[in-house]
């Protein structure tokens, strides 16, 4: 009998091929091995579903449905607009406070929703898990989606903020994109590993709101990164987001000088969380349906 | 020998390890750190293979829930699994579809396989019959475009047209299996496998159900199903594969394997026995020795035949002289239902029995009650016996003490194949007469 042992769970459903012509090979995986990219391109619809059914259930229950992906940003915007730029006088690089922090906002809400929902999403979805084949790694990247959804209801608040507050966006602009990508890849590198961490140690469920309050702060949203010493610029840049927020904020408002190399630096790390989280997440991928 | 390109699904040494209790908790952060910290080579090589010891301690609390399984399914064969509960068959089937790893051995799929270990994995009560029709679709593997090809189909099928736009929360529970179930029978694979399904909806929907499963083995695909239901393992299957305890104990024509099942020759699982007087459960007066479960045969098993008697046997010690003694029993069905109360009284036994309340000397003793054959319907029951004194004194009652499973084997319902409803099932008196010939 013919054993096609690099065949490892390759090639399923991959279309209508010919009839028996596709063999999948069941072993123990052994080791470290790394993503499955043929197995999950097969499986890309789900990923669209995945989101699609995200997307449906949120604002199947809720009265305000998407209003609130813009009212959100919009009420802490107004708080930290009265506290920090109104009583606080913290400075906001030459632009309107707050364009400034919506800006920042913009930014961390797809940050903080992929982080959150990415984190949880295998736990939430333990009885896909335990019933169903396919590739696991879909699951944290369907759940970071929908912020982008969020996202462009979002922006169209600011955009009339910019209205409003009469500035014209510059050619910057076009590498908003970027950040965007920048923003929601950098949620999904933690979110790798936290998902994983959490079908184990469902610990990850107390830590993760007070992780993501401390990154808050951690991250210049309502305020600058000009108001940080320079000698903390590396250590500060080594949170992510600093330097997409500076990013956002340079491409949205022009505000501030190209933020080269903060950008370098949360680029750096971002793909060091990432690989590693890619990492994690297959090795222990296997285990899922067993310990969820 | 069959040929290579005949075979469908190839297994060999298949095996799976558990630890006990895996699937039941997991860990939090601070043990696994603790332990961590005091060997950390360990805890971290463990934790990472899913194989914790944390707070157990001991490397022996691992079960294998398949071992050493190899078998070859040809293309186009309709295998069952059967085998009783915990004995691999889910184990087996989830290594299969791919959802768990295996622990040792090896396996081929030839051909695209779909499986349907639950019906409705993946459904929303929020969203409508049509988004979940999609949804799930699209989870158990078929392209958008074959589901919008199916989806009159399957409405039809599951016969929830005028409530397609509906959220499925405000489906009947009948509606919503059904709509489950249909969108599993469109699935149109090379290899299904299939677990425990069957038994879905009303009367009427499971004879479709099972006239679809049917047209789906007589088109030639390969399909592995698992199912309580022999009944309905006769009627799909040309081919069993019967598991106890994680390993292939029969493989072979359906009939035989059927057979060889409840007859539970090799089984034990019958008997509960407490060798030390000292420490088994009951009083100072009296306390048991063994409780046991018989076939007509003497066979001792927990695996019945639903067209024959069952024996419980008691055997306890009588430790204080002159007692007067009685033994009783209540028989309860899975749901912890009462289905019967009984005891030696005179009143209510066939025959009376000469030890019922009088005086015993110590020594150890044995009663037995006979339950008939064609009296309990298939599934799980248990036995929870009691001894007790002065003909009203429970003295020692021993909760569902053994579970015994009623398998149909076909005697009693030669006529029907589907799932039969009742606790008990007791052949009546029937007749039909013609009264006039023109209304």
């Amino acid at each position: 009998m013919a054993l096609h042992g690099k065949q490892l769970g390759a090639g399923d459903s991959s279309g209508e091929t010919q009839a028996y012509a596709r063999r999948v090979s069941i072993r123990p995986i052994q080791g470290w091995h790394f993503l499955e990219w043929r197995e999950i391109w097969a499986h890309r619809e789900l990923l669209w579903v995945f989101a699609w059914r995200e997307i449906k259930v949120r604002y199947k229950q809720t009265l305000l449905g998407i209003v609130w992906a813009m009212l959100q940003p919009f009420l802490t915007m107004i708080v930290f607009s009265v506290v920090f730029g109104h009583f606080g006088k913290i400075p906001s690089d030459g632009v309107p406070y707050p364009l400034f922090t919506f800006a920042a906002l913009l930014a961390w809400q797809v940050f903080a929703f992929g982080l959150t929902q990415s984190s949880s999403s295998l736990v939430a979805n333990q009885q896909l898990l335990t019933k169903i084949y396919f590739p696991r790694i879909i699951i944290p990247i369907a759940a970071v989606l929908p912020g982008f959804l969020d996202f462009a209801f979002a922006s169209l608040v600011f955009i009339g903020l910019m209205v409003y507050y009469g500035v014209v966006p510059t050619m910057t602009i076009v590498m908003l994109p970027v950040f965007v990508l920048l923003a929601a890849i950098a949620a999904l590198s933690i979110g790798l590993w936290l998902s994983a961490i959490n079908v184990r140690y469902r610990d990850v469920r107390h830590l993760l709101p007070f992780l993501t309050q401390l990154w808050f702060y951690g991250t210049p949203i309502a305020y600058s990164t000009s108001i940080v010493p320079e000698r903390w610029h590396l250590l500060f840049g080594l949170n992510p987001m600093v330097g997409v927020v500076d990013g956002f904020r340079w491409a949205l408002l022009g505000a501030g000088p190209f933020p080269f190399r903060l950008l370098l630096l949360s680029l750096l790390v971002t793909g060091g969380l990432l690989l590693g989280g890619l990492v994690y997440f297959t090795h222990s991928e296997g285990s899922f349906a067993d310990t969820v | 020998m069959i040929k290579d390109q005949q075979i469908a699904i190839l297994a060999e040494g298949l095996g799976k390890r558990y630890r006990l209790g895996q699937r039941a908790r997991y860990m939090t952060l601070r043990e696994s750190l603790s332990k961590a910290l005091t060997a950390p080579l360990r805890a971290m090589h463990l934790a990472d293979r899913g194989e914790s010891d944390i707070g157990q301690g001991m490397r022996d609390d691992h079960i294998w829930a398949v071992k050493d399984v190899s078998f070859t399914v040809k293309r186009g064969e309709v295998v069952g699994i059967i085998g009783p509960n915990g004995s691999g068959k889910s184990t087996l089937l989830r290594i299969l579809s791919r959802v768990t790893q295996p622990t040792e051995g090896f396996a081929e799929m030839r051909g695209n396989v779909r499986s349907l270990l639950e019906v409705g994995t993946g459904f929303h009560p929020e969203l409508t019959g049509r988004d979940n029709i999609h949804l799930n679709g699209a989870i158990l593997g078929m392209k958008r475009r074959e589901v919008l090809k199916k989806f009159d189909d399957i409405v039809a099928f599951a016969g929830v047209e005028r409530f397609i736009d509906t959220p499925v929360k405000h489906y009947s529970s009948g509606m919503y299996v059904r709509l489950a179930f249909a969108v599993g029978a469109y699935l149109d694979p090379e290899i299904l496998i299939v677990d425990e399904v069957l038994a879905v909806g009303d009367y009427d929907f499971q004879l479709k159900c099972f006239g679809k499963m049917n047209e789906i083995a007589n088109e030639g695909r390969t399909i592995l199903v698992v199912s309580h239901n022999m009944a309905s393992i006769i009627n799909l299957c040309s081919r069993a594969i019967l598991l106890r305890q994680g390993k292939i104990v029969k493989d072979g024509p359906v009939s035989e394997v059927i057979a060889e099942y409840v007859s539970g020759s090799m089984t034990g699982g019958g008997e509960v026995i407490w060798p030390d007087v000292a420490t088994a459960p009951g009083t100072e007066t009296v306390r048991f020795h063994s409780v046991r479960l018989l076939t007509e045969e003497g066979v001792c098993t927990s695996e019945h035949d639903i067209s024959k008697d069952i024996v419980l046997q008691m055997r306890w010690w009588n430790l204080k002289e002159g007692a007067k003694i009685y033994s009783a029993l209540h028989l309860k069905d899975h749901q912890g239902i009462t289905v019967l109360a009984a005891s030696n009284m005179p009143s209510t036994v066939i025959k009376p029995d000469r030890w019922w309340n009088s005086n015993h000397p110590c020594g150890l003793y044995e009663s037995t009650c006979r339950i008939p054959g064609n009296f309990l319907n298939e599934g799980m029951y248990s036995i929870t016996p009691i001894i007790g004194t002065n003909a009203s004194h429970t003295e020692v009652l021993l909760e569902k003490a053994l579970g015994f499973r009623v398998h149909d084997s076909g005697e009693m319902r030669k006529e029907y194949g589907g799932v039969w409803d009742g606790v008990v099932r007791i052949r009546l008196d029937w007749e039909t007469k013609p009264l006039q010939e023109e209304p």
